[in-house]
């Protein structure tokens, strides 16, 4: 459901992702892992159609994302880093014009939002100021906002950073249940995370893929824990 | 369609549901007025919104900035044109229809000066006909103003830097078309490039619509300048939206 090949990004005389490649099929969960500045985020927010890429060509569901971007944010459900929202509106009405921008109108709006009120547990603050709510709350909605229209595929950007292990707890759950008939990619620093959630991880660093394949091989080619498989093939990298 | 609608939507509802918008309206109502009536509007006797419409660009000036600044700045400061544009929302979409929200707030701004022109009536008997073509051509150099506010704030993600860069141009693109400029001007260039840019000030085409005309040239000139920098902002932000 997402391909890419050979995607390429430079920010100035800074090459942010260096022409990677890889494919996502539906019902997996593919962990984007890599040291900060590795361009994960910004591979994701190419692939969202946010930046378009120097060179290279990626698809999601068929659609181009150079040539067809609006078949593909229409497709694709995306949590950006940081989780940006309209702080002064309230919740309800920040998932209603969400619902206007995917044209989930009339009978169909009430039940939508219901759902993803309830899956992402924000009831409590249905009526509440997005600028007023804490971190946890703020990125909940956020998860809200790219789950409304059920999309086949999610891209989610660092979607536990700064929550609470509770917090963290409940989204992994989510991502979880949701894993099975969905395409996704997330990324993430936190190791303990791809195990819990990712069927597949790609380790990123400089804009280069280092690493393709599932934790468990990953675990078993090295022969000790996640954490030093990362370490050993990004540092690897940089001192060759 | 959609998209825009959906932009146009949550802007102006997004503009009365802050404080800001109420402040702005304050200052702008008291301002026309003060300098309407400070200008010797009872003295000159005459029943007609000459002087009002006089102070109008002035005005303009200052005050459209400040609603314009806010429109791209914030959006990239606070990350959230990132939201906005990975939605099923055209680049195109989202600037017309911020700056079609911007433009109805202040044309609700204009509307609200209705005192105004109810005192000229109960004082007198004036040219009504002068008077709406003076309301128009304030709110299609609101319009012209925004356009340029627009395309500054996206230019810079500090709101005081886009507010002083709209400043800075609309002012020069006002007093432009002053006399005292344009006969300074003459002495020094060619008389034809001093009508090209007396025809390219807005102080021209203003005064010609307070006057009762409504002239093709002022309509289009007005047109293309909010066409023109609204597209340039559209560029500009899908250059440097992830700046």
């Amino acid at each position: 459901m997402i391909s890419v090949k050979n995607l390429r990004r430079c920010f100035g005389p800074i090459v942010a992702v260096d022409g990677i490649s890889f494919e996502v099929k539906k019902g997996q969960v593919l962990g984007f892992l890599g040291p900060n500045g590795a361009g994960k985020s910004t591979a994701m927010k190419m692939l969202a159609c946010f930046l378009p890429p120097d060179s290279g060509s990626g698809s999601v569901c068929g659609y181009d994302i150079v040539r067809q971007p609006n078949e593909v944010r229409r497709m694709l459900g995306y949590l950006a880093e940081n989780a940006p929202a309209y702080g002064e509106m309230t919740v309800g009405s920040y998932l209603n014009f969400i619902c206007d921008a995917r044209r989930i109108y009339g009978a169909q709006r009430e039940p939508a939002i219901r759902r993803v009120v309830k899956r992402c547990a924000i009831e409590s603050v249905y009526h509440q100021t997005i600028e007023t709510l804490s971190k946890g709350y703020r990125r909940r909605v956020g998860l809200a906002q790219a789950l409304i229209h059920d999309p086949a595929v999610l891209i989610l950007d660092e979607p536990t950073d700064g929550l609470d292990p509770n917090q963290k707890h409940e989204v992994r759950q989510l991502i979880n249940q949701m894993a099975k008939d969905k395409c996704m990619i997330i990324s993430t620093h936190i190791l303990e995370e791809v195990e819990a959630v990712c069927t597949r991880t790609i380790i990123i660093a400089q804009g280069k893929i280092l690493a393709d394949s599932t934790p468990g091989e990953l675990k078993g080619k090295y022969g000790c824990s996640l954490d030093e498989v990362f370490r050993k093939i990004t540092q690897r990298k940089s001192a060759g | 369609m959609n998209g825009f609608k959906t932009v146009f939507k949550r802007e102006l509802k997004g503009y009365f549901s802050t404080p800001v918008a109420y402040v702005f309206l304050v200052i702008f109502l008291f301002f026309a007025g003060y300098l309407t009536f400070k200008d010797r509007f009872f003295e000159t006797r005459q029943a007609d919104m000459r002087i009002f419409f006089m102070n109008m660009p002035l005005l303009m000036v200052f005050m459209v900035p400040c609603t314009a600044m806010r429109l791209w700045a914030e959006e990239r400061k606070s990350g959230s044109i990132e939201l906005l544009l990975t939605l099923p929302i055209t680049v195109g979409q989202a600037v017309w229809g911020k700056f079609a929200a911007a433009w109805t707030f202040l044309g609700i701004a204009l509307l609200l000066t209705f005192p105004m022109p109810i005192t000229v009536a109960y004082l007198g008997s004036p040219d009504v006909g002068e008077i709406v073509t003076g309301y128009l051509g304030s709110f299609l150099m609101a319009g012209g103003l925004l356009a340029i506010g627009c395309f500054f704030s996206a230019i810079s993600k500090n709101q005081v830097i886009s507010f002083i860069l709209t400043v800075v141009a609309t002012a020069l693109l006002l007093a432009a078309g002053l006399p005292s400029t344009l006969d300074y001007l003459a002495k020094v260039l060619p008389l034809s490039v001093v009508s090209g840019i007396e025809s390219m000030s807005f102080q021209t085409h203003f005064e010609s619509m307070q006057r009762g005309l409504i002239d093709f040239r002022d309509i289009s000139y007005y047109l293309l300048l909010i066409v023109g920098w609204v597209a340039a902002c559209g560029i500009i932000l899908e250059e440097r939206k992830a700046a």
